[in-house]
């Protein structure tokens, strides 16, 4: 089993009201998470991105947690206070440029001694670009084309230099990218970092099988699980690669407690805090497209319709017709009587692991057991301190059942994987 | 009056390239030592070697008093990157980060990237002066207590105290407001090569420091003058900026007589000033021009880095201290506190309340 640290950042996951929540954004909080996820033995550390601040009609989202730094520069710092942890930085492929990027990359692998890796992330999103200098104006389509040639050069690039040490030009020539030169860094320790991508389209599916080392999912049922690991596992064949070559992870939340009842409760009351009265309001805005400030979260569901044209959700990807997703809320709120609110906390949990350590231990071992990932990326709720528990009561757990490591065998992220050195193609 | 300016002094720490964190930890460890306000990294796109954004941030937990100095370049990159990477280098080293500004002014690097040709000097330093503007706008993007976490209306923030920028440069838009909260500094200093005439005006207008090549003190002087009178012309107090005289140094063996002709100054060389004599003459030549009242510092670039930096903090630092010409130590934990420099009120937040109190 493998597992990674997700530090909580700007969504709804965070508790960010709860008197033990610290820094969003001072160093010592990521050095906290960091060395506890190290103490855990997990395989990596993960830090997600923020290019533009998200907006709710018009106006700076501002009920979770809101800026974050930037997620190299910060990873490069905690490579300082740990020694094993691999380091991941979501860096996205539409508002960068392959040379500066893959330097940055290579960069963080040296200063790390082999730690480090890059979650390829894309956007199609003209409100992102209004920062940058690209703009925003690649179809969808286009976004996994670029990515794809992005990563393909990164990886020329990271391969330009002999093994005794001379860099050797490159040129690369494509679609989306046409740059030549010679790279300014050796190859590696990891020769390649670890690539991640993070996606559920058909294009990020074969996408991620063709390129990606790990694939960052939200599966977190055993049942989608096992049908989405079928599904990436038996595309790596036609790409020459072994099943065991790309690590499936959903990103999971968990809450403990010393019973299984207990740990019911706690989660109820965390849901709760997630989903305060404007949280229910702005989650409903964001199925309808409408400004429904005006109505009760502790009342019923609205009768109007979602506004199929709305622009009042920006800086964050639909993945659902509102239709559809309005009529299935309507029908659970009539069925069991839930205001606005109850019905957004029942409707937008994520798959959590709840439980007694013993519990959850054992689900988290059936769930890789049962062929439905290869490991998880724990998002805790609590910044700094929420893995803690989970690192001093489950970890050992874990152990005990031989299903994950008790010390480090080598010292690279790869190694940590069990994922070979990408062969130098010279 | 000027002669009792407090001295500054900086040194690089970049050199032949190495690919890990050690050689430049201990070499920023030996600067900090010596009490010196930062230490700078130089970088290129087309040269071996990391990337000195990341080389800083890496040993910035590993430091604590020395300010980091980082150079990014501006023709090939995005600026609301850049500003926060730079914002991120100064909450990961609380309150130590700079930015030393650079432009790429070669074919070779504009290949790198295939996005744009190469330009002429003029219109890189003019980007490269709206990219310090624009950055300093997404640093004052945040006011200092936008965070709230005010349970009671569920805000995490107060969004009032969030800023668009809006900033239209001759190569580029950037809409805000920043992604990254205020950092310690409030803005990370910027620092900027005034040397030459293409830079002299951003470096007036966006530095916090300038560095300057000279060969006199009088020299050194009149770059001074001309650096705070165009300040000025900007509406920005002259006193709000150090000029450094940017220095290469050899102390070959350790207390050999300078080269002829070193004793009323360095020798000029290639790309500017050049030093070469020992730890004690270099001592000399800095308490002379600063006892002129000629600059507010130097900016010293060793030949030879592991060695020179050395004779630097032992020889000729130690013997600054010893006359009382330079600190003993960081009476300060952030770099604008090393060099005399007041953090700078978001100016979102001045506006606002000006508006309020209108």
């Amino acid at each position: 089993m493998h597992l990674a640290a997700y530090f909580p950042g700007v969504n709804n996951t965070t508790v960010w009201a709860d008197p033990r929540s610290e820094s969003q954004i001072d160093f010592s909080s990521f050095e906290h998470l960091a060395r506890t996820a190290e103490r855990g033995r997990f395989d990596f550390f993960f830090l997600a991105e923020g290019l533009r601040l998200r907006e709710h009609n018009g106006l700076i989202h501002d009920l979770d947690v809101v800026g974050r730094p930037e997620s190299l520069t910060l990873l490069n710092a905690l490579a300082a206070v740990t020694d094993r942890l691999g380091l991941a930085a979501t860096v996205n492929a539409t508002f960068n440029e392959p040379y500066e990027l893959a330097r940055r990359l290579a960069t963080l692998d040296h200063l790390s001694e082999g730690r480090a890796a890059w979650n390829v992330v894309t956007s199609s999103d003209a409100f992102t670009g209004e920062n940058f200098r690209r703009g925003g104006y690649l179809d969808r389509a286009d976004r996994y084309t670029r990515a794809a040639e992005f990563v393909a050069t990164a990886r020329e690039l990271w391969d330009s230099w002999t093994p005794d040490g001379h860099s050797r030009p490159f040129a690369h020539s494509g679609r989306h990218f046409t740059v030549s030169g010679e790279f300014t860094v050796p190859r590696s320790p990891q020769g390649h970092p670890v690539v991640i991508q993070a996606g559920d389209s058909d294009e990020g599916r074969e996408f991620a099988a063709s390129a990606a080392d790990i694939i960052f999912t939200r599966h977190g049922t055993p049942e989608a699980g096992r049908v989405f690991y079928a599904d990436v596992k038996a595309r790596l064949g036609k790409y020459g690669r072994r099943p065991a070559d790309l690590k499936i992870m959903p990103g999971v939340t968990f809450v403990l407690g010393d019973t299984d009842a207990e740990a019911q409760e706690n989660a109820s009351e965390i849901r709760r805090q997630q989903v305060s009265p404007q949280n229910a309001l702005l989650a409903l805005e964001q199925v309808w497209g409408r400004d429904l400030s005006a109505y009760d979260p502790d009342g019923p569901l609205p009768e109007i319709d979602p506004d199929p044209d709305s622009a009042l959700v920006q800086g964050r990807v639909r993945h659902e017709d509102p239709f559809v997703v309005a009529a299935r809320w309507r029908a659970l709120s009539e069925a069991k009587g839930l205001s606005i609110r109850q019905t957004v906390i029942e409707t937008t949990a994520r798959q959590s692991f709840i439980g007694s350590p013993q519990s959850v231990a054992a689900e988290l071992s059936a769930f890789v057991a049962g062929g439905a990932a290869d490991g998880f990326i724990l998002v805790p709720h609590l910044t700094p301190g929420g893995l803690d528990d989970f690192v001093d009561r489950v970890v050992p757990l874990l152990q005990e059942r031989g299903v994950f490591r008790s010390e480090y065998t080598g010292s690279t992220l790869r190694s940590h994987l069990g994922l070979a050195e990408p062969v130098w193609k010279g | 009056m000027s002669a009792n300016r407090p001295l500054h002094l900086a040194a690089e720490i970049g050199g032949p390239p190495h690919y890990d964190a050690g050689h430049y930890l201990a070499l920023a460890r030996l600067a900090e030592r010596g009490a010196l306000d930062y230490v700078t990294l130089g970088d290129s796109f087309a040269r071996p070697g990391l990337d000195a954004l990341s080389v800083l941030s890496r040993i910035a937990p590993d430091t604590d008093r020395v300010g980091l100095v980082p150079t990014v370049t501006t023709t090939h990159t995005e600026p609301f990157h850049v500003s926060s990477a730079v914002a991120t280098l100064d909450w990961v080293s609380r309150g130590r980060a700079g930015w030393n500004v650079e432009v790429s002014t070669t074919e070779a690097e504009a290949r790198l990237f295939g996005r744009r040709g190469a330009a002429p000097a003029d219109a890189l330093w003019r980007e490269a002066g709206e990219t310090a503007d624009v950055a300093a706008r997404l640093w004052d993007s945040w006011e200092d207590d936008a965070e709230i976490r005010d349970v009671a209306t569920g805000r995490f923030i107060d969004r009032d105290k969030l800023h668009y920028v809006d900033f239209a440069g001759s190569t580029f838009s950037v809409r805000g407001p920043a992604i990254v909260p205020r950092p310690p500094q409030g803005r990370p200093v910027v620092v900027l090569d005034g040397t030459s005439a293409a830079a002299r005006e951003p470096a007036a207008r966006h530095a916090d420091v300038v560095h300057a090549r000279a060969t006199t003190p009088e020299q050194a002087a009149a770059i001074r003058d001309d650096v705070r009178r165009r300040a000025a012309a900007h509406g920005r107090d002259p006193d709000t900026l150090r000029v450094l005289v940017a220095l290469t140094v050899d102390l070959g063996d350790a207390e050999t007589a300078p080269e002829p002709g070193l004793e009323s100054g360095p020798l000029l060389a290639g790309r500017g000033s050049y030093f070469r004599g020992g730890p004690v003459d270099l001592a000399e030549l800095i308490t002379q021009w600063h006892r002129a009242g000629a600059v507010d510092g130097f900016h010293l670039t060793p030949i030879t880095p592991g060695r020179d930096l050395e004779r630097i903090v032992n020889g000729t630092v130690a013997l600054l201290q010893h006359r009382s010409l330079f600190r003993t130590f960081h009476p300060g934990g952030t770099l604008r506190e090393h060099l005399g420099l007041a953090r700078p009120a978001a100016r979102y937040a001045l506006a606002r309340t000006a508006g309020e109190e209108a």
